[in-house]
């Protein structure tokens, strides 16, 4: 077989495909297998399917609720309609208090705990997270400033 | 005073940056030699004003000049001068501003180190700078004003975020920026290529230094921010594939193809296409990166405050550049004749597969950063894909890349004999081999996956030694006048043993600490001890100490080797700042070869103090990789022909001379990569 310029750039773009629809169908696999949606208590509590699925859950920390125990925190997460208990072992971010907004990543388990492994409390400077204000704004409760 | 004389200089910046756009463009199109050099002289001036501003503006942070807004908003006077100098950049105004200051200082260095260059290709380049730098300076004057002034004057500043005082705002944001403006070099050189319709050799060489000073400072950027985010708590560790770690890390990953095909286009007059595309798309990734943290579209620890006004503005200059350069790419690139043609087992076909594979992992993680924005514009459903995703789809795609890595050095250019390079692939796997089983034998066991990656790792470090050897001489048993061979050697071929290598080193902390980090948590009393490992952690106490700005209470814990003797001390600190009315935790850690001792203070309780011990496997080796890889651009960077034989275009390129690189100097070239 000759090769010439035509068959160098069949080759090279054919192994160019080749990898890109790899590494398409390992995209669509893991997305749909990792990704986490969104929620805020309310809707995770009105929800019976909120089962084996991974959630980002966001709100308000409710004052008062935080209680350490040796490594665990637990605390409630709060969208002024429902609030719901977070259970956690790992490190709290520095930023994390109460009567502000947090994200905590995890699942809900059998009697209705939130189990978290992420807590994020990375925000502006406004204290409140993007994905919380949105929601929150969405749902008309919250107008700016902390808590309530 | 000062201030309003940085306002009106960065004002006259902007009117200057318009000239240096109009000479430019128009002294070349024109071919008109005064005009060009007018140019040049509005690209020194620019720079100079931005300067000024931007001196003003610190000048204003150091002396807590409150009455300017963005003062007021991020400083304080009891900062110490570090951080109120580091503060200048740490928030939306001011960063901008340091963005702007590097690009400046960019186009002003392409004025005075390029007498060599053509004088059109200069201006134009000159102009695409003048173009960037327009848009950034006409965005801070109408939007984002750093010289904002407030009507009342307030007593004292509202302090900088805590979480922020850190010698990692000092360096992270500058060298990170470095790198991202650095880019923008060649992206106006191939806009500029793609204007005149000519793309050679020449260019390539010139391309080069710049796109490699951009990767050295990015590369250095992205460590310092892992290394930052490792030892602040609470940020997730050297890496978390947070959106806005992943901004950085796509022109990293679009630079370094880019690199690589400069270096085919410059000596192979091959991939003029790829590299002219590779230039465009790192430099917008880079621009998409900027303002993704300063519009507030993600979530994370970066975003500053936006208004709508702001992210309008953005939107409509990342359209322009992007779109503008995309645009001009579609039309023009086909005129770029296809250059020398290669086998596929040749040093050409392994950059042009890993190029393509780059380029498929850039996407992975553009997909994965914004897709989530895509989801929620159309279902309103608000989605995050994190860790587990690129785990799934990044990580596999990087195992043909470290593979193709080890091999690629060892292939000729054009056609490689693949007999000669079995030999000495041979030879890396099976050191590799030992290698693997000696570790599993020292560990005894575990599972299997991060051997895989281990190997991976060790395979890059010894294919790069292994070539490197073979470069400099040493297996044809030939000692005699070794040092010599190797000072003889290009500084290029050193780097790229180098750059290599510190990838595979990097590759073993981030598998190692992936997989082999042991931590424990438990509430301890003055006196108690807690395993950790085959070694202990003994809890002594808190004692008291006061900052300049805080008040802290300091731990005091011991290792014991073995559980024995007494070995490492470790002082973590809970920190509280007043002007904040907020706390930080500052973990304590030790280093050794084969890991860190990393210890974190948490609450009391009942008389017991939280205690978080971990021992973080290899991760130093992460911090090292990063920092060979920075030496190994560093020396490709010094490489003599980059400085000495300022490359001349040859009058007449030779009709199919495929085999001949179209340089001047190519007779110092050695064959280097």
């Amino acid at each position: 077989m000759a090769y010439s310029r035509k068959t160098q750039r069949l080759l090279f773009i054919s192994v160019g495909l080749g990898f890109a629809a790899v590494a398409v169908v390992f995209m669509a696999l893991a997305f749909s297998s990792t990704a986490a949606f969104f929620r805020t208590p309310s809707e995770l509590v009105a929800d019976d399917q909120a089962g084996s699925q991974r959630y980002r859950l966001g709100g308000l920390v409710e004052t008062g609720s935080v209680v350490k125990q040796g490594s665990q925190t637990d605390f409630k997460v709060t969208d002024c309609q429902a609030s719901l208990l977070v259970r956690t072992n790992i490190i709290l971010p520095d930023l994390f208090r109460e009567g502000q907004g947090v994200v905590a990543e995890g699942k809900l388990n059998a009697s209705g705990v939130f189990e978290a492994d992420k807590v994020l409390a990375k925000h502006d400077e406004n204290y409140m997270p993007k994905d919380v204000a949105d929601k929150l704004k969405q749902q008309g409760v919250w107008q700016g400033g902390g808590g309530c | 005073m000062l201030t309003e004389l940085g306002h009106y200089a960065l004002i006259l910046a902007t009117c200057i940056a318009a000239a240096q756009v109009i000479f430019g463009f128009w002294g070349a199109q024109r071919r008109h030699l005064a005009v060009m050099q007018a140019a040049d002289q509005a690209t020194l001036v620019t720079f100079a004003l931005v300067v000024l501003a931007f001196a003003a503006l610190m000048q204003a942070y150091i002396v807590s000049d409150f009455s300017l807004r963005t003062v007021w908003q991020n400083s304080h006077q009891d900062k110490p001068l570090i951080y109120r100098i580091a503060g200048t950049w740490g928030n939306h105004e001011g960063s901008l501003l340091l963005w702007t200051l590097i690009l400046t200082l960019f186009s002003a260095c392409l004025v005075l180190a390029g007498r060599g260059l053509p004088t059109t290709l200069k201006a134009r380049v000159l102009g695409v700078q003048g173009v960037i730098a327009l848009g950034f300076l006409s965005f801070m004057v109408l939007t984002s004003n750093p010289f904002l002034r407030q009507a009342t004057l307030p007593i004292d500043g509202e302090g900088l975020n805590p979480l922020l005082q850190d010698i990692g705002l000092a360096l992270h944001p500058p060298m990170l920026y470095l790198g991202y403006v650095g880019f923008s070099m060649a992206f106006s050189f191939a806009v500029a290529a793609l204007i005149e319709g000519r793309v050679d050799p020449a260019w390539g060489r010139w391309v080069r230094p710049w796109t490699l000073t951009a990767w050295v400072f990015l590369t250095a950027g992205i460590t310092l921010g892992s290394w930052w985010a490792y030892y602040e708590l609470g940020w997730g560790g050297w890496w978390f594939w947070d959106p806005v770690e992943n901004v950085s890390f796509m022109p990293w990953l679009s630079g370094t193809a880019l690199l690589h095909c400069a270096i085919v286009v410059e000596k192979r007059d091959a991939m003029k296409v790829w590299t002219i595309l590779f230039a465009v798309l790192t430099f917008s990734l880079s621009l998409v990166g900027t303002f993704i943290v300063r519009s507030g579209l993600l979530t994370s620890v970066h975003a500053f405050a936006v208004d709508p006004e702001r992210g309008r503005y953005i939107l409509m200059l990342l359209a322009l550049s992007i779109g503008g350069s995309l645009g001009l790419f579609a039309i023009r690139a086909p005129i770029f004749k296809p250059g020398g043609i290669f086998a596929p087992i040749s040093r050409e076909g392994a950059l042009l597969i890993n190029n393509i594979l780059l380029a498929i992992a850039a996407a992975i993680v553009f997909y994965g950063t914004l897709w989530p924005l895509v989801v929620e514009a159309m279902s309103g459903q608000k989605i995050t894909v994190a860790g587990p995703f690129y785990d799934r789809t990044f990580v596999p795609i990087m195992v043909p890349v470290v593979i193709l890595m080890g091999i690629g050095p060892f292939l000729t250019w054009k056609r490689a004999d693949a007999g000669a390079v079995a030999q000495r692939l041979g030879l890396v796997l099976g050191i590799t081999t030992l290698v693997v089983i000696a570790v599993l034998f020292l560990r005894r066991g575990g599972a299997w996956l991060p051997y895989v990656g281990i190997g991976l790792a060790v395979w890059l470090i010894t294919a790069a030694a292994v070539e490197w050897l073979d470069r400099v001489g040493v297996w044809k048993g030939r000692f005699a006048g070794l040092g010599r061979r190797i000072l003889r050697t290009p500084n290029a071929a050193h780097g790229m043993s180098l750059a290599h290598a510190g990838l595979g080193i990097a590759i073993i902390g981030m598998v190692g600490s992936t997989s082999w980090s042991l931590e424990t948590i438990t509430a301890m009393a003055p006196g108690d001890t807690a395993d950790l490992g085959q070694h202990c952690v003994r809890f002594n106490g808190v004692n008291q100490a006061q900052g300049p700005n805080y008040s802290a209470q300091v731990g005091d814990l011991t290792v014991l080797r073995n559980c024995q003797n007494d070995w490492l001390a470790l002082a973590p600190e809970k920190r509280a700042y007043p002007v904040r009315a907020m706390g930080t935790t500052e973990a304590a850690i030790i280093s050794r070869w084969n890991g860190d001792y990393y210890v974190a203070l948490g609450d009391e309780q009942d008389g017991k103090r939280v205690v978080r011990a971990y021992f973080r496997a290899y991760v130093p080796w992460i911090w090292l990789g990063g920092i060979v890889m920075v030496i190994g651009g560093l020396f490709s960077l010094s490489d003599r022909r980059l400085r000495l034989g300022i490359p001349r275009r040859v009058q007449a390129p030779a009709k199919g001379a495929t085999g001949s690189p179209a340089l001047a100097t190519a007779k110092v070239d050695g064959g280097a990569a």
